[in-house]
């Protein structure tokens, strides 16, 4: 977006501060629910967001990405690490605590058919923050929707109407009021635009961004792939089953990616440049991702990486940064457009699970 | 891409609304649009109709037998075939005077009998519901939505329950029970306990439904949307939940009452109902099992009475079920 490099400088508060967020689900068998393992997935997280960036956060799906978004306007209770919010520890305050705090941390949800309760009107639905939060409007409850409804490219007639009366944009539009109607500092959307028509997904990221600058929103947005969040985030994390495995902003990410898994992401975009797309290796992603159950040791990629070596499979790489440029972080052995941090490693043993193809 | 925003949410109104018109500015609500759809349904419509009578008659039983029929409990001697013990006329005394015929030994005129019979059946039948439903909706939706230990104990009630023999256990409990209690007398103690051992082996039924609905709701992202504005489980229960849980509940109840009708006649059959002289069909059926050989007519007509209340219950029922159902067409 267009944030100036100024807001995000060095020296600035986080808006949002994470250190090492774990988020373990317990697996319980027999009737005693006796504990027999645990999904891992959100498993040591560290990120800072800004006062008016946006994060952009992309994975695979069953990466841990709405887990994570869960975990930070605190759906969810974590397992380990800390949240701090405006530099006040909110990592494991209850229902009563938390409540005044939710304000200003809301969410936009994946799925605009779920989101919306069918048995209510548009006016209830994006009126609940108002209810639930006891705020008093100036000119009433009433014309604060209607105003919230024009602001998102609704109509205010649409008041008295039922979620099953719109398309699914125009849910997704609702859905982005409700978030906004209590004016909340950061705004989580977790992936709010892939349920959506694709000639939809660009009206909705552009509202978004619109409401942004308006409103001096900062966004954590959430995307399974990285065409959607690609014009709209500052920077961008790569997840892979849990953890970030680089971290940068977008010019860096998109100018030098270093880990095979975000080249492998960013191989799967089309790429509108006739010119560039020929210059490009395609990387096949094949296999699924591994089950977090019993995530593969050392790096969790190395499962499917073409350029894993015996390192790969014993030590875990740190989440580091290779070269001068601020902020680029990435936890690989091998990286792309960086030095090689396991020189002398052979890549004899390299997994057959995914495989670069020279692009015709 | 820069185009302003209500351009962009016009064209995609254009695009994709299946919603028709979008000039009404009141919304039709998903009510609304089951009840266009139960219009439709001419058998859903009759069965209602009929039930609709049905409750009618029970409610004006004084005013028709004073109109086209004798006081139930009159004895009329002159009627009966004092050698057979059976009705004079054909059909069990079928006449202008006696609609339905008048029953054996004691000539008491049936129509009145079934009117009031059809009291008992549905006030039994529809309190015993509202027993049901209470205890089921809380129960059913709080092991839905809480889950964990609270789910599994209230499971493991239901699966008991539905296992148990409920008739037996009523028949047990009706012939221990007092012939007063808490200030009711005679007919009223045993409808009491008829609604109650009804109602309370009948909540299973509803807890299992609402229980399914109610654990897949809790995953639906307007319950985390509630959460994350600070919504406490009370509102999320009352609020979020109950209004989607209103429709299969409904459903339900219109076709546990039929069940209950049922119940309810098959306990009066076995002598665990109301007691004599208070009418009621299953007790009809059962004096008329001694004679239907001599006087059929006599087990036709309580017999018929419930089975076109149970069949209307269930054909509403059932036009309900598919009007509400979001899947139908
Ligand atoms: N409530 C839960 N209980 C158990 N496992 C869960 C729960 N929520 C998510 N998971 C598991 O955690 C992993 C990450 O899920 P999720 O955060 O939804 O990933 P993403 O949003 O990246 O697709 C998945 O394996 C998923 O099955
Ligand atoms: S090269 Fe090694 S460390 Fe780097 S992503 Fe591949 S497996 Fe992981
Ligand atoms: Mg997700």
């Amino acid at each position: 977006m267009t944030i100036p490099q100024q807001t995000t400088a060095e020296g600035a508060e986080p808006l949002l501060k994470v250190s090492g967020l774990v988020k373990h689900f317990p697996i319980t068998k027999g009737v005693l629910r006796r504990q027999v393992g645990a999904v891992k997935a959100v498993d040591g997280l560290d990120f800072e967001v800004m006062p008016g960036e946006t994060l952009g956060v992309v994975g695979e799906s069953g990466c841990g990405k709405s887990t994570m978004g869960r975990l930070i306007t605190r759906l969810l209770e974590p397992t380990g690490g800390k949240i701090e919010f405006e530099g006040r520890d909110i990592t494991h305050l209850g229902t009563s605590a938390m409540r005044p705090r939710r304000r200003d941390v809301q969410m936009i949800f994946q799925d605009p058919y779920s989101s919306l309760n069918p048995r209510h009107t548009v006016g209830t639905i994006v009126s609940a923050p108002f209810r639930l939060q006891k705020v008093e409007t100036e000119h009433g409850t009433k014309k604060a929707v209607q105003d919230l409804l024009e602001l998102v490219g609704l109509s205010p007639e649409h008041y008295n109407r039922y979620p099953h009366e719109f398309s699914g944009g125009q849910r997704q539009r609702i859905g982005i009021a409700r978030a906004l109607a209590l004016k909340p500092k950061l705004v989580v959307a977790d992936e709010p635009v892939s349920a959506l028509d694709v000639s939809i997904q660009a009206q909705v990221v552009n509202l978004l961004d619109d409401l942004q600058s308006e409103l001096g929103l900062t966004y954590v947005i959430i995307a399974h792939d990285l065409s959607v969040i690609r014009h709209v985030s500052d920077r961008i994390a790569v997840m892979y089953l849990g953890k970030i495995v680089e971290i940068a902003d977008r010019e860096s990410l998109y100018g030098k990616p270093m880990h095979p898994y975000t080249t492998a992401l960013m191989s799967a975009v089309p790429v509108p440049d006739p010119k560039r797309r020929t210059q490009r290796k395609r990387i096949l992603l094949t296999g699924d991702v591994p089950s977090p159950i019993s995530p593969p040791s050392g790096c969790r990629f190395h499962t499917r990486c073409w350029k894993a070596t015996e390192v790969c499979r014993t030590v875990e790489p740190p989440l580091i940064a290779l070269t001068p440029a601020a902020g680029h972080r990435v936890a690989c052995h091998h990286p792309e457009n960086a030095p090689d941090q396991a020189p002398g490693e052979t890549s004899a043993t390299a997994a057959t699970g995914g495989k670069s193809v020279e692009s015709a | 891409m820069t185009a302003p925003l209500h351009d962009t949410a016009a064209a995609e109104t254009a695009l994709t609304d299946v919603a028709g018109p979008v000039k009404a500015i009141e919304g039709r609500s998903p009510g609304r649009i089951a009840w266009d759809r139960l219009k439709r349904d001419k058998v859903a419509l009759a069965g209602g109709a009929i039930v609709l009578l049905l409750i009618l008659a029970a409610i004006f039983a004084p005013v028709l037998t004073s109109l086209f029929g004798h006081p139930p409990d009159q004895f009329h001697p002159d009627q009966i075939n004092p050698d057979l013990g059976v009705p004079k006329g054909a059909f069990g005394g079928m006449s202008w005077n006696y609609l339905l015929g008048v029953d054996p030994t004691f000539g008491r005129d049936v129509f009145s009998r079934v009117l009031y019979g059809a009291r008992i059946s549905l006030i039994v039948a529809f309190l015993s519901a509202a027993v049901s439903v209470s205890i089921g909706v809380l129960l059913g939706v709080a092991a839905g939505y809480f889950g964990g230990w609270i789910d599994a104990a209230i499971s493991r009630v239901m699966d008991l329950l539905l296992a148990f023999p409920q008739l037996l256990f009523t028949i047990a409990l009706v012939s221990v029970m007092p012939d007063s209690l808490l200030g009711l007398t005679g007919t009223g103690v045993r409808m009491a306990i008829l609604i109650i051992v009804i109602g309370f082996f009948g909540w299973p039924y509803i807890g299992r439904i609402v229980r399914g609905q109610a654990l897949s709701l809790r995953e639906r992202e307007f319950v985390e949307a509630s959460k994350s504005l600070g919504a406490g489980s009370v509102h999320i229960l009352l609020r979020e939940l109950l209004p989607n849980l209103v429709a299969p509940v409904l459903v339900y109840t219109t076709l546990i009452i039929p069940t209950n009708i049922l119940n309810e006649a098959a306990l009066s059959f076995l002598g665990a109902g109301v007691k004599p002289p208070t009418p009621s069909w299953g007790q009809m059926l059962s004096d008329a099992v001694n004679i239907y050989q001599a006087d059929p007519t006599y087990m036709v007509v309580p017999g018929l009475a419930i089975f076109i209340t149970v069949l209307a219950f269930n054909l509403f029922g059932d036009g309900l079920r598919d009007a509400l159902d979001p899947k139908g067409s």
